[in-house]
């Protein structure tokens, strides 16, 4: 058991944990930031989205010891400070979420594309989430939600 | 007012209120409380049905009865309560009413026995005249409340946005203020239709208002049950192997019980259970169980290969179980002037919600209680089956209901609360969260079942239908029958039966049921008769259904938004569908075009028009329209669980895709026909429109018949080049 330190929502967390466990389950189960869910546990649903230096990975395959000191991870609960977010935003106003499970890396997922490319077409959305599944069928309201936060950002800007 | 509590006490101690509107001939009582704690203690304990709780700082809190999987329960139902009680919505907010049936239940689902359910579509259904008569009650009370305050008659109040007006005295209070001021009448009236609301001066009903749930989903706040954490809390895991049925043999026992943090194996008749103090240490050790499997009802069942002895189940002589037998369909085959058999095939599907089954429970030290926190579409035993298997009466459960990561059906099963029940009673008091990984829920799923279908059309010599004959072969009585019914259809001979055949495979209701698979069959039967004639599939609908108003006026409404008939691009096509599920009436029609060298089939556009009689929030109908569709288009393109020689031959999402959103249609548009109707149910009236209007689209394409779901590129291509 090897300790480590984290920089996680702009706060360092040291835990004692072995180095292959993934970062999915030190943030639910031993940091209690449960908004990241376990959906597949191998990469394939997009549930556990979080950003590692402003891009999007997924925590289920990412062991601890694959971390590195200085890298910064930010989950949903530190996307923004009230929840409201752009993203988020445009996810209530297009009524996005039903069960609302894979909603947080959804959320993550999209958030990232819009710091990469805040004006994407219906084409780059598809293209950028398609790894983040939805049971529920709410693609269509997140696609829409997406173009409502682009549409703001850009209004804003 | 409660006895116990005396007017004064009442007052000094109340933070609030709890009005307990009994059913008919209780009368009502109010408690006063002092915490939310108290309060659901006072609610569990109590024999009175208690839908609101009013707070002097103006809040209202509603109980909802159901569970909240995605469809909107914890905005719908709350919001037929506000409606008959008047709310002020902005004052309102929703929690889980306790998990008790004898209280909280409809009956709905049979009569003279109160169930908490969610499935079946049936929630609004099952509780709109609950929440009617609830809400009326309410105001009912706060009107007579105010009525004594001011000391003058009931008669000449009304109520307005969550206050009481007395117009003649011009002067008003809001529920809040009115509080401390409640009494109760001698006699809680039982209010009829004449005494609702009318419905020209609804401000919920019919009306969105933003799902409660979401800001919280939209933050990652939502509690699901995965999402609990207690203290000493353990965490436990089961292999169940990939054979349902077969039990196992540890050959490891030594080995796994010195791995770090392994704390006990708990053995089941088909599965072996860890218990270990972190999640990291359950998944580790569950991956070195050592394990022999035994002989299973299931070896030696292979799932592409059964359709032939269906085949031959379905020729035989003896007749199955006879669901419809309208005419005579003996007598419309002989005397057909041409006759159509047809067979339609499905394989299994997997529900695929998106949070693996899980469930967190605590045993008492004593083990004579327990109480469980559970994301579940609830049962016909509101406690989940707990007390029976522990053996402790019913009053020492307490379940605390969660969100639900999705459920479709399979979280209407209590395998996984049972499971963590007994691993948590070998560690009591300690809780254990147990986790089904995404491999054990898609290996030791219960799918909706494969079946066979005959169908056997006779038509008369103006190409009418004279006689329409459905067998279905399959496993699970209700889960391959459900949706095998055509009463909307004008044919004067109709019969319909079920024959059974069962392989030892785990079944379970999937996301509207049996009518996948059987309003597939019989869409594509009619579609296939009408193209035989050389009929428009639309008009030939709707002469079908001339003596069904109501089921027409969905045809005539999918026909108008998609402007049927109007294909210009000779690449793409469409196709149509009628159907009833949950005593919604829709229609769907698809627009589709084929790669022919790949056998990829692209859904464009989807329409769908439905009468679901009164609709308490539009948005969040189509909300359910647009989500059943889609996961109707997974199921048909994309979702195959196969079996080789009993086991299961798929674990994850690698090799059981579902619909991602490269493939999702341009649009889905959805419209409701206005009505007045008895609400009924549309969470399932979406998927099952899909199969039949995607293969109705092909054969207008191609002019040619997809009758196996899924219709993978493999199959779509074979049937192009045959």
């Amino acid at each position: 058991m090897a300790g480590h330190s984290l920089t996680i929502n702009n706060q360092t967390y040291n835990v004692e944990i072995k180095g292959e466990t993934t970062l999915l389950w030190v943030l639910r189960e031993h940091l209690g930031l449960t908004g990241t869910k376990y959906g597949c546990g191998i990469a394939l649903c997009g549930s556990c989205t979080v950003h590692l230096d402003g891009k999007p990975v997924r925590s289920c395959t990412l062991p601890l010891s694959a971390l590195k000191k200085d890298q910064k991870i930010t989950t949903i609960e530190g996307l923004s400070q009230n929840g409201d977010h752009e993203i988020q935003k445009a996810w209530i106003e297009a009524q996005a979420p039903q069960c609302g499970y894979c909603q947080t890396g959804q959320i993550m997922q999209a958030a990232a594309l819009l710091s990469e490319n805040p004006n994407p077409t219906r084409e780059e959305i598809k293209t950028y989430m398609n790894g983040n599944l939805c049971r529920c069928g709410t693609y269509l309201r997140i696609l829409r939600a997406i173009e409502i936060a682009a549409e703001k950002i850009a209004a804003n800007t | 007012m409660n006895k116990s509590v005396s007017r004064r006490e009442f007052l000094k101690t109340s933070g609030g209120v709890a009005l307990f509107i009994g059913v008919s001939g209780i009368l009502p009582q109010m408690i006063s409380c002092k915490s939310k704690k108290e309060v659901q203690g006072i609610i569990q304990k109590h024999p009175l049905t208690a839908w609101v709780q009013l707070t002097d700082d103006g809040r209202v809190i509603i109980y909802n009865p159901a569970a909240e999987l995605g469809q909107g329960s914890m905005t719908s139902l709350p919001a037929i309560f506000a409606e008959e009680m008047d709310a002020d919505w902005s004052t309102v907010s929703v929690e889980f009413s306790p998990q008790v049936s004898a209280i909280y239940g409809s009956d709905k689902w049979s009569p003279n026995n109160k169930v908490m359910l969610t499935a079946g579509s049936r929630i609004t259904y099952g509780y709109y005249s609950i929440m009617r008569q609830a809400g009326a009650q309410a105001r009912y009370i706060l009107m007579h409340s105010a009525a004594e305050l001011w000391k003058t008659p009931l008669e000449g109040l009304s109520t307005a946005n969550g206050g009481i007006v007395d117009n003649k005295a011009g002067r008003s209070i809001s529920y809040g203020e009115l509080v401390p001021h409640l009494t109760m009448p001698d006699k809680l009236p039982e209010f009829s239709e004449p005494d609702f609301k009318d419905p020209k001066n609804y401000r919920f009903i019919g009306i969105d208002q933003p799902r409660v749930d979401i800001p919280e989903k939209v933050k990652g706040t939502t509690r699901f049950a995965i999402d609990i954490k207690l203290p000493e809390m353990l965490f436990g895991v089961l292999e169940r192997g990939k054979v349902h049925g077969a039990s196992p043999k540890l050959n490891n026992e030594l080995e796994i019980l010195a791995l770090e943090g392994v704390l006990k194996l708990v053995r089941f008749d088909y599965a072996i259970g860890i218990i270990t103090e972190t999640i990291e240490q359950a998944l580790a050790a569950k991956k070195l169980l050592d394990i022999t499997w035994s002989e299973a009802p299931s070896n030696g069942f292979n799932s592409q290969e059964c359709f032939k002895k269906y085949g031959e189940i379905a020729a035989d002589k003896l007749t199955g179980k006879v669901i419809v037998n309208e005419g005579d369909i003996s007598i419309a085959v002989k005397s057909a002037d041409k006759k159509f058999t047809v067979d339609f095939k499905n394989d299994y599907v997997y529900h695929a919600q998106m949070e693996p089954l899980n469930a967190v429970v605590q045993v008492g030290k004593d083990g004579n209680s327990a109480e469980v926190w559970v994301g579940s579409q609830q049962g016909f035993d509101s406690k989940l089956g707990i007390p029976k298997y522990l053996g402790i009466p019913e009053e020492n459960v307490k379940i605390n209901l969660q969100y639900l990561g999705g459920g479709f059906g399979r979280r209407s099963m209590t395998d996984f609360v049972l499971e963590g029940t007994a691993l948590a009673k070998e560690v009591a008091p300690r809780p254990v969260k147990l986790i089904w990984t995404r491999e054990d829920d898609v290996r030791y799923g219960a799918y909706r079942p494969l079946t066979l279908q005959r169908l056997i059309a006779a038509t008369d010599s103006q190409g009418n239908i004279s006689g329409f004959s459905h067998c279905v072969v399959g496993d699970g009585g209700n889960l391959v029958a459900s949706g095998i019914r055509i009463d909307y259809y004008d044919i004067p001979n109709k019969f319909a039966e079920w024959r059974e055949v069962s392989e030892g495979i785990r079944l379970k209701h999937w996301r509207s049921v049996g009518h996948g698979p059987n309003k597939f069959a019989i869409e594509c039967m009619i579609d296939e008769i009408a193209t035989y004639f050389r009929k428009d599939p639309a008009d030939f609908r709707k002469k079908l259904l001339a003596k069904s108003p109501r089921a027409l006026a969905t045809l005539d409404k999918a026909i108008e938004m998609s402007d049927w008939g109007s294909e210009t691009d000779s690449n793409r096509a469409k196709g149509i569908a009628f159907l009833e599920r949950s005593g919604t009436l829709s229609t769907g029609v698809c627009e589709i075009s084929v790669n022919r060298t790949t056998g990829k089939i692209n859904v464009h556009k989807f329409w769908s028009a439905s009468d679901a009689g009164i609709v308490i929030q539009p948005d969040n109908v189509k909300a359910q329209m647009e989500g059943g569709i889609l996961m109707g288009i997974s199921s048909v393109l994309k979702e195959q669980l196969t079996i080789v020689n009993g086991q299961i031959q798929q674990s994850n999402f690698n090799d059981y895709e579902i619909l991602r959103m490269a493939d999702i249609p341009d649009s889905i548009e959805t419209e409701i026909i206005e009505s007045r109707e008895t609400p009924r149910g549309v969470g399932e009236s979406g998927t099952p429109l899909v199969a039949c209007a995607i293969a109705n689209a092909f054969l207008k394409l191609t002019g040619k018949p997809l009758r196996h779901l899924p219709f993978t590129q493999e199959r779509v291509l074979k049937v192009l080049n045959a």
